[in-house]
């Protein structure tokens, strides 16, 4: 889905090239998980204190291992998101720059990646 | 050209700090806090795929007092930056810009993200 006014993509030239896109998908990701977190500050909370067979099984569940999903990748992408911005902003050396941004990309695609294989393996119950 | 010394506004150390400059800053710093929140979690799902050696090893070390601590302190950055999101979005719409709409709203995240914080906690435990 493209939001761009039609103009601006026939130009093809922003702020930055692709400023107004970042904001848009910072917006969108944050609506999401404003229903994912209150999901998962439900999850957390009735899953204290729960034994590893019962944590398992409760994560193993279709709509809680989806939901988790969506979760994890939906909260890595929009943190993702604001570091890129935050160490846009304040770190003023740009080799630096370009070194962090690569460091936070690199950890952002592992932990997604983490997050889903171990949810898939607990779901197919391997 | 040398572009590391340019001067830089607005100068914030002869700034009197405000509920909205602070919340500002403030919404910035959670969100770099929840990154490292997720980083937990991410560990926290690996040790559950792990098998129960792993997980209880886990609930160990989150089980701790330092780790309680942090734990508290991540569900007050998490309830924050969640309340504090929604008014940005509010903003985004053009709701809530006057003098007035930005305090009270501030306010209003700032009570909610405790009591929420607390009430999460009362439940927990």
């Amino acid at each position: 889905m493209n939001l761009r006014n039609p103009l601006a993509n026939a130009h093809n030239h922003g702020a930055a090239g692709d400023g107004v896109g970042h904001w848009w998908a910072q917006r969108f990701s944050a609506i999401l998980l404003v229903f994912l977190t209150s999901w998962v500050v439900y999850a957390l909370v009735s899953i204290v204190g729960a034994s590893h067979a019962a944590a398992s099984a409760w994560l193993a569940q279709p709509v809680n291992a989806a939901m988790g999903i969506l979760f994890i990748v939906t909260s890595i992408y929009h943190g993702k998101l604001g570091l890129q911005v935050v160490i846009e902003d304040y770190v003023h050396n740009r080799a630096v720059e370009v070194a962090l941004q690569l460091v936070v990309k690199i950890a952002a695609l592992a932990g997604a990646l983490l997050a889903v294989i171990a949810i898939l393996k607990l779901a197919f119950g391997a | 050209m040398v572009t590391d010394n340019r001067p830089l506004s607005p100068h914030i150390q002869v700034y009197r700090p405000q509920l909205t400059s602070v919340l500002s800053i403030s919404h910035r710093i959670s969100g770099i806090v929840l990154n490292f929140g997720t980083i937990v979690v991410v560990a926290w799902l690996l040790a559950l795929a792990s098998g129960p050696e792993a997980y209880d090893a886990m609930i160990g070390v989150l089980s701790s007092p330092l780790a309680l601590v942090l734990l508290a302190a991540w569900t007050f950055a998490l309830m924050y930056h969640l309340l504090n999101g929604i008014r940005h979005l509010f903003w985004d719409a053009g709701w809530l810009l006057d003098l007035r709409g930005a305090y009270a709203s501030g306010w209003a995240v700032v009570t909610l993200a405790v009591v929420l914080t607390a009430v999460i906690w009362g439940v927990a435990l």
